[in-house]
């Protein structure tokens, strides 16, 4: 048994919001995928098993559509959705990102469905919210980024470059609001027995994933601006990253702080023998033994200030320069500096600590005899385990299961 | 109306933007979170309490507007957890609280005497969710992490970037964002199974863990196919690999830093691009299908680049928007925010009148929900502004009590 065991969700396959429907499967949720004839498109999405395109091979169709299974419903038939209407009869949720007046058309929106299942909780996710004609337009995980706020503060210093999106995370913010918004109706369900209807705007999920962005034009109306690698500010600030020894980049972080981290960063130095290459050194050690608060608001104000934090900014770069960048983040850690190796999302999956924390995943594929590996789960609930229940399921291969129990 | 999360109390040691944002969430759905804050110290465990920016560019801990963003609705106390009388009500608000949040380095709880064990000696099916970096098991448990660390550690920051640059990362805490969503994940399914089994857990949520459920394509293909994402010409973000599109980018507007989002999904979608734009090169031979445009995808976006830096970004995406193209401006602040009838009608973005601020905007969230909507009707709590009233409300405690308390340094 885990949270969302015996909780039945019936998710109308699209793009954006296959994300969500993982979420609940993976926590155990009985998710079935409503195909249309033909299937979803992601189905034919790179990459591919051994790089090899075919039918049940891609990679992103089996990430996305972990533990679930598929049946094909042709809603555009009256007797494909006589038998959605059965469906959502023995449904709790029902997740869906259709353009905003296609449910009501056919039939089968909030209002007719819950006839059938009076507790249902129907969440609708669409670029807009339901009720903005917008949503009727064609949107992708680019141009929401683009509309939405986060790409405005991402790429660099260089404003001649197009800002830049973080690619997926555009839909994925969207789902995540879908899954959290399904799992409070999930738990207002549980004091009050009563389901209700929910409208996500991806934009809006977006315009609320800003920090700085937004908080700074809502109080101040001041705008930010992006910078290559850190955080898009009002006013310039410096840049922490450092390409190290073996070519890969370090991220510095604020480096010494007070007095024992200046000794600490002074040690340092000393200990790799690069004191003489740091003619500022000597800000090292005024940094150990300056009497009283060392304020970091007084930079660029009191000269003495400024020299010591620019001095303990150098040594890291340079201590940076002289490893490669795993052992400057280990060895900078350890001795209590917050730094960070600029991880490939392969490098991060194969660090020792995300291993150690069990997130390699094996999930035995019976129909290709082979056990691929995936990535784990985003939260540890030691008494209801997130797991991959089953791989991606084929099309329609649940067809008969799931319909013959259907009255 | 009523509110979805209304039987539910959060002892909540949350701060910046990882932690609060999630307990902010939860009282937004009615949650009681009783945020929990050192008197010594001023509440400045969380570091946003008393910075920038502020409405009047002033500064105290209780005028950050980020500070106020993040902990609307929430009730605030002040605890001296250096006392033994401090420790006292601390315990007895465990026992009548469903959850306890934070997002402390590992130890912090244990060291005041409130690791999870003792939780749940308190309270046997309390909720445990702790949140930090790395989390508090693996080689990395002792390690210091914020947002930007999260997101380079996990491959978020190289996953963003042009081809040939060095990584763009991301400009903003995303996993600060991000993290508290998956904190307040972790808050409900647990409580969901809670409803259902009666049980209490401990959820070690670690951000750096969270983060990487983020690729997945990307680390199948790693897995499956050793395909690592550090190749040449890789990543080059505004372009899309799954599916293949192209054009794909992000181009070149008039105006000062203006840009615009241009995706054509399919075949029908360029041709109704080339039917606005209409220059001859839209009709070059190269460019006929999507094979074809993804091999000259450079001479193509530089075609399009050309046509959009002479023309408004707005003016482009109404014209693409026309013919049913997929097509954005790039918004700045304002313009997403004060000039957006999408954020404004659909009520994103709320005034509350806070005791020292005066009246500020705050960030709601981005659903509506047809029987239990979310609300913000207050901003974040001044330091201990809820002291007395929640002391007296659920322990009970006289206002001479809470005078005591506050002359002995407790609150």
């Amino acid at each position: 048994m885990t949270a969302l065991t015996g909780i039945r969700v019936i998710e109308l396959a699209r793009e954006p919001i296959a994300f969500v429907g993982k979420l609940c499967g993976d926590m155990g949720a009985d998710v079935i995928l409503v195909e249309p004839p033909g299937g979803d498109p992601c189905r034919g999405y790179p990459p591919f098993l051994d790089d090899t395109p075919g039918e049940d091979r891609s990679l992103y169709w089996w990430h996305y559509n972990s533990s679930k299974r598929s049946v094909v419903i042709d809603l555009d038939d009256e007797d494909g959705r006589d038998r959605f209407r059965a469906l959502v009869a023995t449904a709790d949720v029902l997740i869906e990102g259709e353009p905003p007046d296609r449910l009501a058309t056919l039939g089968l929106d909030y209002d007719d469905l819950i006839k059938h299942r009076t507790d249902l909780i129907h969440a609708s996710v669409t670029p807009f919210g339901r009720n903005d004609p917008k949503s009727d337009l064609p949107a992708t995980d680019l141009t929401l980024l683009a509309g939405g706020g986060p790409m405005w503060s991402c790429g660099y210093d260089d404003h001649s470059l197009p800002p830049v999106r973080g690619p997926q995370q555009g839909y994925q913010t969207g789902a995540n609001f879908g899954f959290l918004s399904v799992l409070t109706a999930l738990a207002y369900r549980g004091v009050s027995g009563e389901g209700q209807f929910i409208d996500l705007s991806q934009h809006a999920a977006l315009n609320v994933t800003t920090e700085g962005s937004s908080i700074r034009w809502l109080t101040a109306q001041t705008t930010v601006q992006r910078q290559t690698g850190r955080h898009a500010s009002v006013t310039p600030t410096t840049k922490t990253s450092q390409l190290c020894a073996d070519g890969r980049l370090a991220s510095t972080g604020a480096g010494a702080r007070n007095q024992e981290q200046f000794a600490l960063l002074h040690e340092w130095l000393k200990e790799l023998d690069l004191e003489s290459q740091l003619p500022e050194a000597v800000f090292l050690e005024m940094g150990a033994n300056w009497e009283g608060h060392l304020n970091m608001g007084l930079i660029g104000e009191d000269d003495a200030v400024t020299a010591i934090f620019g001095a303990g900014r150098e040594a890291m770069k340079l201590i940076a320069s002289t490893l490669t960048a795993q052992e400057f983040f280990v060895q900078s850690q350890r001795k209590g500096f917050t730094s960070a190796v600029v991880n490939a999302p392969e490098e991060a999956f194969e660090d020792e600590h995300i291993k150690a924390r069990g997130f390699h995943v094996d999930v035995y594929h019976e129909d290709i005899e082979r056990t691929i590996t995936y990535p784990g789960a985003p939260y540890p609930l030691p008494a209801s385990p997130w797991r991959i229940w089953r791989r991606a399921p084929k099309l329609g291969e649940h067809d008969e299961e799931v319909f013959s129990e259907l009255t | 109306m009523p509110e979805a999360l209304s039987s539910f109390r959060i002892c909540d040691f949350t701060g910046q933007l990882a932690g609060a944002g999630a307990t902010k969430w939860l009282a937004s759905f009615g949650a009681e979170v009783i945020r929990i804050e050192d008197p010594v110290n001023e509440g400045r465990w969380d570091i946003l309490r008393s910075r920038a920016p502020t409405v009047d560019g002033n500064s105290s801990v209780n005028l950050s507007g980020s500070f106020n963003n993040h902990n609307t609705k929430k009730h605030g106390i002040t605890l001296n957890l250096r006392t033994e009388r401090g420790k006292e009500i601390l315990a007895e608000l465990v026992k009548i609280s469903d959850v306890v949040t934070e997002n402390f380095s590992k130890g912090v709880l244990d060291r005041w005497g409130f690791g999870y064990e003792r939780l749940k000696e308190l309270r046997p099916d309390i909720i445990y969710v702790s949140h930090s970096g790395f989390g508090h098991r693996g080689p990395y448990s002792d390690f210091k992490s914020w947002g930007p660390v999260v997101q380079a550690i996990s491959g978020l920051t190289f996953a963003s970037g042009l081809r040939d640059q060095e990584p763009a990362g991301w400009g903003y805490s995303f996993m600060d964002h991000t993290g508290a969503y998956y904190m307040a994940m972790a808050v409900l399914l647990a409580i969901i199974h809670r409803q259902r089994t009666g049980e209490g857990q401990w959820v070690d949520l670690a951000g750096t863990e969270a983060a990487l459920t983020l690729h997945g394509p990307a680390l199948l293909d790693w897995t499956v196919n050793q395909r690592p994402t550090r190749r040449p010409g890789h990543p080059d973000s505004n372009r899309n690999l799954w599916p293949p599109m192209a054009p794909h980018g992000v181009y070149p507007c008039a105006g000062d830093d203006d840009w615009v989002a241009i995706a054509c999904r399919n075949q029908g979608e360029w041709e109704a691009l080339t039917s606005v734009i209409d220059e001859d090169w839209c009709r070059d031979p190269v460019f006929a299908d999507l094979e074809g445009r993804l091999a000259s995808q450079d001479a193509l976006d530089a075609h399009i680049a050309q046509w959009t830096a002479e023309r408004n970004k707005f003016e482009v995406q109404s014209a693409l928007h026309e013919v049913r193209v997929s097509a954005a401006a790039v918004q700045k602040p304002q313009e997403r925010i004060d000039l957006d009838p999408s954020t404004e009608n659909f009520g994103l973005w709320r005034k509350v009148v806070h005791p020292e601020i005066g009246p500020v905007r705050v960030e709601g969230h981005p659903v509506h929900f047809s029987k239990t909507d979310w609300s913000i009707e207050r901003g974040g709590p001044c330091l201990g502004e809820h002291t007395e009233e929640v002391l007296g409300r659920l322990l009970g405690m006289s206002s001479k009590e809470v005078d005591e308390l506050r002359e002995e340094g407790v609150i």
